[in-house]
This record gives C-alpha cells, sequence and structure tokens, in this order.
C-alpha cells in the first residue's frame, strides 16, 4: 500500500466521525434508532481502517514518519518577516498510529456500551452527535503534525467534552461541572497559546518538524535557551489542564456529573491522555529544566490523588481520583526520560481503565434500576457503601472488573505491569542519574496505594453482603451490549498483545516502535542522552520489578485485611471511616508481629517487642494515618480556596462588567445609530487633532 | 456655465430636496413618492457620471423594487381606518445638532479636495455595461456567486418570517 | 471670509468630484436624521435607502474622477444588491412585529432591553 494510500485513509478515519456527526445532529431524530447506528457504524469503520493504517505503518514504513501538507493561506511577502505561508497537515508516526487505534479502539466499544447505558435517554440521539464530534477532534489531536491544528482538536475536545458532561444539564451540578472543566481547561489553555506564539513569533511555523529543525539548526526563541524552556512549559500547561495535573486536576472529579460512558471515553482513556501525548509529541524541544518541571508535577499529581481516593466513598470519584493518580504517572514518566514507558502506560492506561468506568456503569446501572423499581430516590446509587455482594448477581461484570483492578494494580500477567514497572524503573534510572530521589519513593509509594483503593471498592462493591435483600433481588446483570464491550476490554489488559514477555515491556512492539526521539535542545540544557538513559533503566529494571510487585502486593493485601477478612459491616466504615480504618490497621499488624514471635522467641522478647509494636509501630501507622489526612486536607484546602477562588474570581469580574455595561441597552434601535454616529464623529475630530 | 452643469444642478436640486421631504414630511405617504423622486434624481447624478449600467439599475431596482415594497409596508402596518397614516417624531433636537456637525464635518471635508482649479473631466466611458459584466464574471466572480446566494437566503427568510404564523 | 466667498463662488459652477461628494453628505446626512427621528419603522428604513444612496454616488463619483476604473461602479452594484436583500427582510421583520405589537413604532419595541 503506497505511502499517500495510507495518508488519504488516515483523513478518512479523521473524516468518518465527523459525517456522522453532522448527519446525526441535524436528523437524527428522524433517523430509525435515532441515528445510533449511523455514529457507531463510523466509529467502526474508522476503527478497521485504523487496524489496517497500524499494520501497514508497522509492517511497511516502520521508521518513516508519512505526512500530507496542504498550504491554507499564503500571506506571500509580509513586510519585517519574508514570504510567510501557513502550511497545515496530517502525519502518521508510530505514535499516531497506535494513538489512532487506541482513540477507535475505545470511542468502538462506549458507543456500544451507550446504546445499552444511555436506553430511553432524553437526548439519545444528540448523545450520539456529541460522541461523534469527540471522536473527530480527539482524532485530529493525534493526526495534526503542527501545532495550528492540534491546538483547533484541542480546543474542539474542550468543548465536547463540556457539552458531555453537561448532558444532563437539568441537575444543577451537571451543568456547573461542565463549566467548571470548561473554564479550568481555558486557564491551562492560554499557556498552550503563549507557548505555542512563542515558538511561531521566532520561526513563523506551527510546523512541528520544522521547529524541531530549526531548534537543532541552533536558532533559539529570541536567542536564548530561557525562552526555549519557557516554550516548553507553557506547552506543557495545555497538558497540565487537559491531563487534570496538579495544580488544575480540581476539574476532573466533577466531570464525573456525566454519563459513565462519557466518562470511560473522555475522562479516562482519551481526552486527559490528550496531555500526556502532547507531551510525547514536543519531547525533543523540552530542555531538562523544563522536564524536571514535568517530572515534579507529574509526581506531585499522583501522590496528591492517590492520598484522596483513599477517602472517597463514590465509586466513579475513586476511579476519577485514580485516573488523575495514573496520569500523573505518564507525565511522571515522560519528564524523567522514559518516553516510550510513559506512552506505553497511556496505552494499556486506556484499556483497563476505560473498562474500569464502563465496569463501574455497568455497577450504576444495574444499582439505579433496582432502587427505581423501589421508588427509592434517596439511595445514591453510586455509593459503595450501598453496595455489596454483586459477584453473585453480575459476574461478568465482577470478573472483568477485576481483571481491571489486577492490572491498574500491576500485578504480573497483566499489561498494566508492564508498562508501570517500566516507569518505575524510569524513575529508579532518573533518581540514580540526578540525585532527586523523592521521584522514586513517591513513584513506588503511589503504586502501593493504588493497589489498596482499587481493592477497597473491589471488596465493598462485589464481594461481602448487600445492605437490602430486597434491592438485592432486584440486581441483575446487564444486557450483552454492555458486557460485551467489558469482555473484550478484560481481554486487551492482559500481556500478550503487548508484548511476548511477561515480566519486560520494553521488549513489546509499542516500546519498539515508540523509541524516545533524539532531543533537539543545545547539548548544555539537554537531559541526559538517549544511552545513557537507557543503560540506567535497564540497569534499574528487576529492582523496580521487585519493589512493585512488593508494594502493589502489600497494598492487595492491606485492603483485604481491612475490608474482607474482618468481615466489618459497611455501616460502621460509613460511619467512623477514618478511624475505623486505623484501628483495623493497626490490629492487623498487632496479630502478624504477635504469631510470628509466639512461634520463635521468648517471653522477654515478646515483652520488648510488645513495647516496640506500642510506641514505634502505632505510632508510624498513626502518623502516616495522620499524615494522610493532614495532605488530603491541605489538598482539598487548596482546591476549595485557592483554585476554585481564582477561577471564581474571574466569573465574578465578568459578571460585574456584565451589570455595569448593561444600564448603557436601552433597547431602543434610534440610540445605538445615533451614539454610533456619534461615535464616529469623536473618532475623526480625535485623529484630527491628535 | 455648460449643460453638463446645469444638468447637474436641476437633479441635484431634485435630490436634495425630495430627500428633505422624505425626512421632514409628516405623512409616510408623502415621504414614500418623494423618495421616488430622490432615487430618479441619483439615477440621473449617475448618468452623468457615465454610469448607464447603474443607472438603469437604480432605477429597475430602487424604484421599481423596493419603493414598491415600502408601499406594501405601509398599506399593511396602518389600519384603513387610519386615513392620515401620520408619525410622530422623536427628539429631534439633539438628532439636528449630531446631523448637522456630521454634515458639516463631512462637507468640509469634501470641500477641501477642491485644489482650485477643476481637473479637465476624464474622457467619456464607452458604454458601461460589457465591462462591468465581464468584472462580474472574473475578478468578482466569488463575491458575484455570494451575492447570489445571498439574494436567494434573504427571499425565503423574508418569506418564512412574513408568513403569517399559524396558532398552535 | 472675503476670500472664503471669492473662492465658493468661482467653486460652484465648475462641476467636478467634490460637488458630486457634497450632494452625498447631504443625503447622508438627511438619512441619518430620518433614521434616528422619525418613529414609524418604515420610515427608518427609508432613512437606511439614503444613506445606502449617498454612499453609492461616492462609489459611482469616485469610479468617475478618481483615475480609477470600474471598480467602484461594481461595489455600486454590490450595494445595490445588499440594499434589495435588506428592504426584503427588513420589511418582513416589520410586518412580523406589527402581527405581534400592533405597532410599527419603533420606541415602543424596546423589548430587547431586557
Amino acid at each position: 500500500m503506497s505511502q499517500e494510500l495510507l495518508m488519504y485513509l488516515s483523513v478518512a478515519i479523521l473524516l468518518l466521525p465527523l459525517i456522522g456527526f453532522v448527519k446525526v445532529i441535524f436528523f437524527g431524530k428522524r433517523l430509525p434508532r435515532q441515528g445510533d447506528w449511523l455514529e457507531t457504524l463510523a466509529i467502526s469503520v474508522a476503527l478497521l481502517l485504523s487496524l489496517l493504517v497500524l499494520y501497514q505503518k508497522l509492517t511497511l514504513y516502520h521508521a518513516e514518519t508519512l505526512s500530507l501538507n496542504f498550504t491554507w493561506i499564503d500571506f506571500h511577502d509580509v513586510p519585517g518577516i519574508g514570504p510567510l505561508k501557513i502550511i497545515l497537515g496530517f502525519s502518521i508516526d508510530n505514535l499516531a498510529a497506535i494513538m489512532l487505534v487506541v482513540v477507535t479502539l475505545i470511542s468502538t466499544l462506549v458507543h456500544f456500551f451507550s446504546i445499552g447505558y444511555m436506553q430511553g435517554d432524553v437526548r439519545y440521539s444528540r448523545y450520539f452527535a456529541f460522541l461523534g464530534i469527540f471522536s473527530f477532534s480527539m482524532l485530529m489531536i493525534v493526526l495534526a503534525n503542527n501545532l495550528f491544528l492540534l491546538y483547533v482538536g484541542w480546543e474542539l475536545v474542550g468543548l465536547s467534552s463540556y457539552l458531555l458532561i453537561g448532558h444532563w444539564y437539568e441537575k444543577k451540578s451537571a451543568s456547573d461541572a461542565g463549566m467548571k472543566a470548561f473554564i479550568t481547561n481555558r486557564i491551562g489553555d492560554v499557556g498552550f497559546f503563549v507557548g505555542i506564539m512563542i515558538l511561531f513569533g521566532t520561526f513563523h511555523t506551527f510546523g512541528l518538524t520544522e521547529i524541531f529543525e530549526q531548534v537543532k539548526a541552533g536558532n533559539l526563541p529570541f536567542g536564548s535557551e530561557w525562552w526555549l524552556t519557557a516554550a516548553g512549559v507553557l506547552i506543557f500547561c495545555g497538558a497540565i489542564g487537559k491531563s487534570a495535573q496538579f495544580p488544575l486536576h480540581v476539574w476532573l472529579p466533577d466531570a464525573m456529573e456525566g454519563p459513565t460512558p462519557v466518562s470511560a471515553l473522555i475522562h479516562a482513556a482519551t481526552m486527559v491522555a490528550a496531555g500526556v501525548y502532547l507531551v510525547a509529541r514536543t519531547f525533543p524541544l523540552m530542555t531538562a529544566d523544563a522536564l524536571m518541571v514535568i517530572t515534579y508535577i507529574g509526581a506531585t499529581t499522583a501522590f496528591i490523588s492517590a492520598t484522596i481516593a483513599v477517602a472517597q466513598n463514590d465509586i466513579k470519584k475513586v476511579l476519577a481520583y485514580s485516573t488523575i493518580s495514573q496520569l500523573g504517572y505518564m507525565v511522571m514518566g515522560l519528564g524523567v526520560g522514559a518516553y516510550s514507558a510513559g506512552f506505553f502506560h497511556l496505552v494499556t492506561h486506556a484499556m483497563f481503565k476505560a473498562g474500569l468506568f464502563l465496569g463501574s456503569g455497568s455497577v450504576i446501572h444495574a444499582m439505579h434500576h433496582a432502587l427505581h423499581h423501589q421508588h427509592d430516590h434517596h439511595t445514591d446509587p453510586q455509593d459503595i457503601r450501598n453496595m455489596g455482594g454483586l459477584k453473585a448477581k453480575m459476574p461478568v461484570t465482577f470478573w472483568t472488573f477485576l481483571i481491571f483492578t489486577l492490572a491498574i494494580s500491576g500485578v504480573p500477567l497483566t499489561s498494566g505491569f508492564l508498562s508501570k514497572d517500566s516507569i518505575l524503573a524510569g524513575t529508579l534510572a532518573f533518581g540514580n542519574l540526578t540525585g532527586h530521589i523523592l521521584i522514586p519513593i513517591v513513584g513506588f509509594f503511589v503504586a502501593g496505594l493504588t493497589a489498596f483503593y482499587m481493592f477497597r471498592i473491589v471488596i465493598l462493591t462485589f464481594l461481602g453482603e448487600h445492605k437490602s435483600p430486597e434491592r438485592f433481588s432486584l440486581i441483575h446483570e446487564s444486557p450483552k451490549v454492555m458486557t460485551v464491550p467489558l469482555m473484550i476490554l478484560a481481554a486487551l489488559s492482559f500481556f500478550f498483545f503487548y508484548s511476548m514477555n511477561p515480566l519486560d515491556g520494553a521488549e513489546g512492539w509499542i516500546s519498539q516502535a515508540t523509541q524516545r526521539p533524539e532531543t533537539v535542545v543545545p547539548a548544555s540544557v539537554a537531559a541526559a542522552s538517549t544511552e545513557v538513559f537507557e543503560e540506567a533503566h535497564h540497569h534499574a529494571h528487576y529492582t523496580a520489578m521487585f519493589l512493585s510487585l512488593a508494594v502493589a502486593g502489600l497494598g492487595i493485601l492491606i485492603a483485604f485485611a481491612t475490608y474482607h477478612w474482618k468481615k466489618i459491616s459497611a455501616d460502621k466504615v460509613a460511619e467512623n471511616f477514618s478511624g475505623l480504618h486505623k484501628f483495623l490497621l493497626n490490629k492487623w499488624y498487632f496479630d502478624e508481629l504477635y504469631g510470628v514471635i509466639a512461634i520463635g522467641a521468648s517471653l522477654r522478647l515478646t515483652e520488648i517487642l510488645k513495647w516496640f509494636d506500642n510506641t514505634i509501630i502505632d505510632g508510624i501507622v498513626n502518623g502516616s494515618g495522620w499524615i494522610t489526612k493532614v495532605t488530603s486536607a491541605i489538598s482539598g484546602w487548596f482546591d476549595n480556596w485557592v483554585i476554585d477562588g481564582a477561577v471564581n474570581a474571574v466569573a465574578y469580574i465578568s459578571g460585574f462588567f456584565g451589570i455595569a455595561l448593561k444600564k448603557t441597552q436601552t433597547g431602543k434601535v434610534q440610540t445605538y445609530v445615533a451614539l454610533a454616529v456619534f461615535g464616529v464623529m469623536v473618532f475623526y475630530f480625535a485623529m484630527r487633532l491628535l | 456655465m455648460e449643460l453638463f452643469d446645469i444638468a447637474f444642478f436641476v437633479f441635484a436640486f431634485i435630490t436634495v430636496v425630495s430627500a428633505f421631504i422624505v425626512v421632514f414630511s409628516k405623512s409616510v405617504i408623502y415621504s414614500a413618492f418623494s423618495l421616488l423622486f430622490t432615487f430618479f434624481g441619483v439615477a440621473a447624478l449617475y448618468v452623468l457620471l457615465h454610469a448607464d449600467f447603474i443607472a438603469v439599475t437604480q432605477v429597475l431596482i430602487y424604484v421599481g423594487g423596493i419603493l414598491v415594497l415600502m408601499l406594501f409596508g405601509v398599506m399593511l402596518t396602518n389600519k384603513i381606518v387610519n386615513v392620515e397614516l401620520k408619525t410622530g417624531t422623536l427628539h429631534t433636537i439633539p438628532a439636528l445638532l449630531l446631523v448637522s456637525v456630521v454634515a458639516g464635518t463631512l462637507g468640509g471635508l469634501f470641500y477641501s479636495t477642491w485644489k482650485g482649479d477643476v481637473a479637465p473631466p476624464p474622457p467619456p466611458f464607452e458604454s458601461t455595461t460589457k465591462t462591468l459584466g465581464e468584472m462580474l464574471m472574473t475578478s468578482y466572480l466569488l463575491p458575484f456567486e455570494i451575492a447570489s446566494v445571498l439574494l436567494l437566503v434573504a427571499l425565503m427568510g423574508a418569506a418564512m418570517f412574513a408568513r403569517r404564523r399559524t396558532k398552535t | 471670509m472675503e476670500t472664503f466667498f471669492a473662492e465658493f463662488i468661482r467653486w460652484l459652477p465648475k462641476v467636478g468630484l467634490s460637488h458630486f461628494l457634497i450632494v452625498s453628505a447631504i443625503l447622508f446626512a438627511l438619512g441619518i436624521y430620518g433614521i434616528s427621528t422619525r418613529r414609524n419603522a418604515i420610515m427608518v428604513l427609508m432613512g437606511v435607502e439614503l444613506v445606502l444612496n449617498a454612499a453609492n454616488i461616492n462609489f459611482v463619483a469616485f469610479s468617475r474622477y478618481g483615475g480609477v476604473n470600474f471598480d467602484g461602479q461594481v461595489a455600486a452594484i454590490f450595494v445595490i444588491i445588499l440594499a434589495a436583500a435588506e428592504a426584503a427582510v427588513a420589511l418582513a421583520i416589520v410586518l412580523n412585529i406589527y402581527q405581534r405589537f400592533q405597532t410599527v413604532n419603533v420606541d415602543e419595541i424596546s423589548t430587547m432591553k431586557e
């Protein structure tokens, strides 16, 4: 297959969802089944074409970048700049080809799932139309080979996210969440825009390849390395907003007000990963300082959100915080230089996190129906304290959910193990090379926390006893159209799709296809070169693997010990969560140590160790509980006051000016005309006099 | 004073005076009819400027189309019993002040373009229709097509707006 | 003042570009006056037509005297086209307003304020 044909196929992939969108938004209500089949068909064809493109790309043109350019505007000779043309285009490299498949695959599965989940919704056809425009804009980000089209797609995904979060806009919380997401994203996008303008102002081109060449040739923005760092960090600002990184991560948990399949598609698998994709795209531009900023932001995000996730009771909120935490992981991975690991985690995370969301959607769907049947409108169908024991009623959902949880926890034989392990090895290598030892520590700590809170929701949701037998009898498994996507995603969460070696992801085809690109920044400000880093990365691999296995295992063990083996009633957990949690933790330690000691040591040793237990271990456990609580409180306070405050202040100022200017609107056309003429006269005389 | 100059003053006088009547007349019907004279006067000025095609177009569209529309508008928006068809005016004094400033400024500006001597009048044009037609079909093709679409849209829009609402 | 009048007397009979422009200035001013003072919406539309005609005279006059070419006349044609479209739509709106408010006096229709 020729290169041109591949490029035309890619453009066709891009346009298919758009065609579906146009058709469904205008004629959706008149089409049979409100046009859901049309959107689903369009995206399914796009998926097949993407698979074809990926296969051809990897087999025939493995090392090449295919592109298709066209001149958008030709300004001819611009004074002070010279000939200026704006050339836009699309290109396919291995990164883009893999992302194409990821986006269209998740999108297709979500479309099918939505047919079941959204059945009977008031705005059924509009929902599908918005899914179409989302897929289109996401694919545009993936295919764009220039910052201009990338930015257009970037804003369009923001828009479609806003539309879909606010899908049930009758609910005030939903429309508020949509606005919050949109405005918070805007803050990051302003930085992104300024970054683009710094580059465009210097190089007069939006093309990424051209910019890289110019930088490599030694042309720096405004002739200074400082500006190059600034451009890199500002572009990363866009990623901070879209990928919900600290300090702009506040919008993502609220975005869970949208329909659950939307959360799976947009707020777990694809759109929020766009920020990571952006960093990967502009990776060669990043100086060592910029990468350091990226690393620390990623690490902070991963840590903060993982601690918060431990204390949440809403199933979707836990998943949302977990998403933020995993995105922090990917960003951290890219920041430390583990380029292919970060991108690999993006792909695997897209699969299992989409699956987790769809699984939770299936659970919520079932709960909702049962509650609806009982005419109970007060019980929250998303609260895990109201669930339990669903394993017996929803076996498919349970088993798939369990597989996803194993994957996200990094248990061997799953895809998550490969990618997470690779990132953790990267952080270790980074710690060794630069001495920033905090980064690997945070990485492993968060890995443990992840395993803990994910198993917490699995246990509380599916195991144990259900609270209300009457409600329990009404719960039943979701229809095939919802469970089949889950099974597909579960299959894709195993290692063999990504690497033949279940212990090393670096040998897999994704890692091989997405080698870290050479940096173009001057050597004096560049991060450690690829060779040096790869060496250190390889060296750290087994250490990282054992450590991550250990922390994940520990996390899972604690979760089971706390929520399952002790068979604590969920009501007590709900009433007195943090105190009980700590209490359980203490007792478990006591039992374990007591058992070990009773087998092998004397009474005296026992007493010493008893003292040790009571003071040191209790102190550590209490202290760590206290630290977690304080960190959560601080980050909560920061969210509520600093970030929300900034957002509210912007809204308040706009409102103030709106009210002030409203008075000039008399509603009389003639006054307007007279004032307009008057204004023109004022202008004229001002120009004459000046 | 040649024939050209005399003709100019006659038509300029007709145009300006009838425009005054349009604006200051109390009766809508009077206004509409003196607008007819204004349009004709402007058409004559176009002829003096050797713009024959524009002059004909002016007569056809303004007099034949727009003015008739205006008269329909007058008829349809006044009850038959309301024979007088008189309309009031609003805050005339500030408007008069503003407008005289506008007129003074524009007039002064235009007058100041006169450099003392009259430039010799340019040679008369040939018939402009052919040239205009060619320009519309070549360099102004895109605006021309857009204008045709605009007219279609305006036609459909006007028909839809003016349609009598059926009570639902 | 003496010299001004002498000059004016000298200017007046020699018809040239500025004469046409001044006619258009007068029409423009009258149009603006009509738009901003008349209560009847149809009268307002007539004012608009006057303003458009004034602009058209300028176009054609410059096309003739500006040493230019036919571009001014083409512009004038487009203005006429727009005027036709505008008149049709505006009158449709006026009719609609009349059906809704039973009046076409623009000062009474100020619901846009809210």
